[in-house]
């Protein structure tokens, strides 16, 4: 059986003034596969997502996402690709001056506007029972503890329904509880709507329970990949170092 | 001995300045054409406005009231010297609506509106929340800056029309503390000395200072760079640069309306 790629990228550089953050990363993502990129503080994971993403542009390579190349379309065309794409912020980047409610109806109003009340409302209490928050929707951002912010991050991007997930440090300055619940709750969301995610963590834990597949980013480079377990038994300094 | 300050090119701050001119007017360019798009976003256009207008409104009144009252008070005793008490009326109508109306109107909502927007955006952009918004296939440029620079807009001149009503009735109080005479009579006297040529030219400027005030905080915050404390030099930047156009703009507008 042929395997399908929902993501498939092909030589991907990216400098910052003559810095070179990304050098020639190739990574597919097949449907449904959680693929965990882990390294350091630095290595270019985030610029990995925002570059797929369309936040910035990469300076070589090609990122084709459901067969599209991401170079060769216009603004309203990448948008209506974002629809399938959601994104969690390592902050949540929840909007402060709407409530949770509305921060989950916003991207409804915009992108389905036939929805009705009733329909909207239906929506947004599914999502909140997905991310364990039910009676969130009347709390201000301000008042959600890391934990909570991120639960409704991800309920946010969860509500238009997503193909592929991407997860910039979704566990990162949570504590040891919150940030096992977190992990559990994209394995639930993979196994419940097959959703494809690139999970970018340096978080050992995290990566050893959502991980189908590891890539380890080193200096902008892609230095090795695979299982969870066959990293851990790789014999180089460097990517033992990370799982000591 | 070459300290890094002094390997600086002089050329270097006009260069900056060039740069940055440039890249605002590539913003007014992306806000045109930006606000020809659809769809509108008129729920966020109409909070704005009112977000505006309503929050501005007690500190314009305020401020138009002192005007008003300060600028009788100390004219009339010069007039009455002339024995031209009589054109008090139709001089305050004239220098209100004509020139200190709007522009003390603007400069108030260049403090209050500009540095809120200023202020927003920074904190939007350096929280990632544009950034959310642009992932969520939500464009961010027609949502918060063309919603906001249109709505700054359309209130400012509504502003400066209730600023310059009741700084004329405000100049009626003053008047009536040594003279005697209604209210239809000195606004009627007030009105007369106006012809349509100070007005129109009032309210084209207005609504430039609105634009301006907008586009203004807009930029501002909208280019934000780095944490928390750029947020605060965005702010402050918004007011002292759109109280500089406030006044570029006045004088621009004063000498048109002298040609014509």
């Amino acid at each position: 059986m042929e395997i399908e790629n929902v993501v498939s990228i092909k030589g991907l550089s990216k400098s910052f003034k003559e810095k070179p953050v990304l050098r020639d990363v190739n990574l597919d993502i097949q449907k449904a596969e959680n693929v965990v990129v882990l390294g350091k503080s630095g290595s270019g994971k985030s610029t990995l997502i925002k570059c797929m993403i369309g936040l910035m542009e990469p300076d070589e390579g090609e990122i084709c996402i459901f067969g599209q190349d991401m170079a060769n379309i216009n603004y309203d065309e990448l948008n209506r690709f974002r629809t399938r794409i959601g994104f969690l912020f390592q902050s949540g980047a929840l909007y402060d001056s709407m409530t949770v409610y509305e921060n989950l109806a916003f991207p409804l109003r915009h992108h389905k506007k036939e929805l009705g009340r009733a329909k909207l409302d239906e929506l947004i209490h599914e999502v909140l029972d997905n991310v364990g928050l039910p009676d969130a929707g009347g709390m201000m951002p301000a008042e959600l503890s890391g934990g909570m912010s991120k639960r409704i991050g991800l309920a946010r991007t969860l509500i238009l329904k997503p193909e592929i997930m991407l997860y910039d440090e979704p566990t990162t300055g949570l504590d040891t509880a919150t940030a096992k619940e977190i992990s559990q709750l994209i394995l639930d969301l993979q196994r419940k709507y097959k959703i494809s995610s690139l999970i970018i963590t340096h978080d050992i834990a995290c990566a050893k329970m959502v991980a189908d597949r590891v890539v380890m980013l080193k200096e902008g480079v892609i230095v090795a990949e695979g299982s969870y377990e066959e990293l851990e038994n790789n014999n180089d300094e460097w990517i033992k170092s990370f799982f000591s | 001995m070459d300290t890094a300050e002094s390997q600086i090119p002089a050329w270097a701050p006009f260069k900056s300045t060039i740069r940055g001119a440039g890249d605002f007017f590539m913003f007014y360019i992306r806000f045109v054409k930006e606000t020809f798009k659809r769809p509108f976003e008129w729920r966020e256009f109409l909070v704005q406005c009112y977000k505006m207008g309503n929050r501005s409104l007690p500190l314009v009144l305020i401020t138009a009231f002192i005007m008003g009252l300060v600028l009788t008070l100390q004219t009339r005793p010069s007039l009455v010297n002339f024995g031209a008490e009589d054109l008090l009326p139709g001089m305050v109508s004239v220098s209100v609506i004509k020139e200190i109306g709007p522009v003390i109107t603007a400069i108030i909502c260049a403090g209050k509106i500009g540095s809120r927007i200023g202020a927003e955006l920074g904190s939007m952009k350096v929280t990632e929340q544009i950034d959310a918004m642009e992932v969520s296939a939500i464009n961010p440029f027609r949502f918060l800056v063309v919603t906001r620079v249109l709505a700054a807009t359309c209130m400012l001149p509504i502003l400066v029309i209730f600023a310059d009503s009741i700084s004329i009735f405000s100049s009626y109080l003053a008047y009536n503390i040594h003279g005697e005479m209604s209210l239809t009579s000195y606004f009627t006297a007030a009105l007369s000395k106006l012809d349509w040529i100070d007005i129109v030219p009032s309210i084209i400027k207005s609504v430039l200072f609105g634009t301006a005030i907008g586009l203004i905080g807009c930029y501002k915050g909208f280019t934000v760079e780095g944490g928390t404390a750029s947020v605060g030099t965005a702010a402050n930047s918004s007011v002292v640069t759109a109280s500089l156009a406030i006044f570029f703009i006045d004088m621009i507008t004063v000498q048109v309306t002298d040609i014509l």
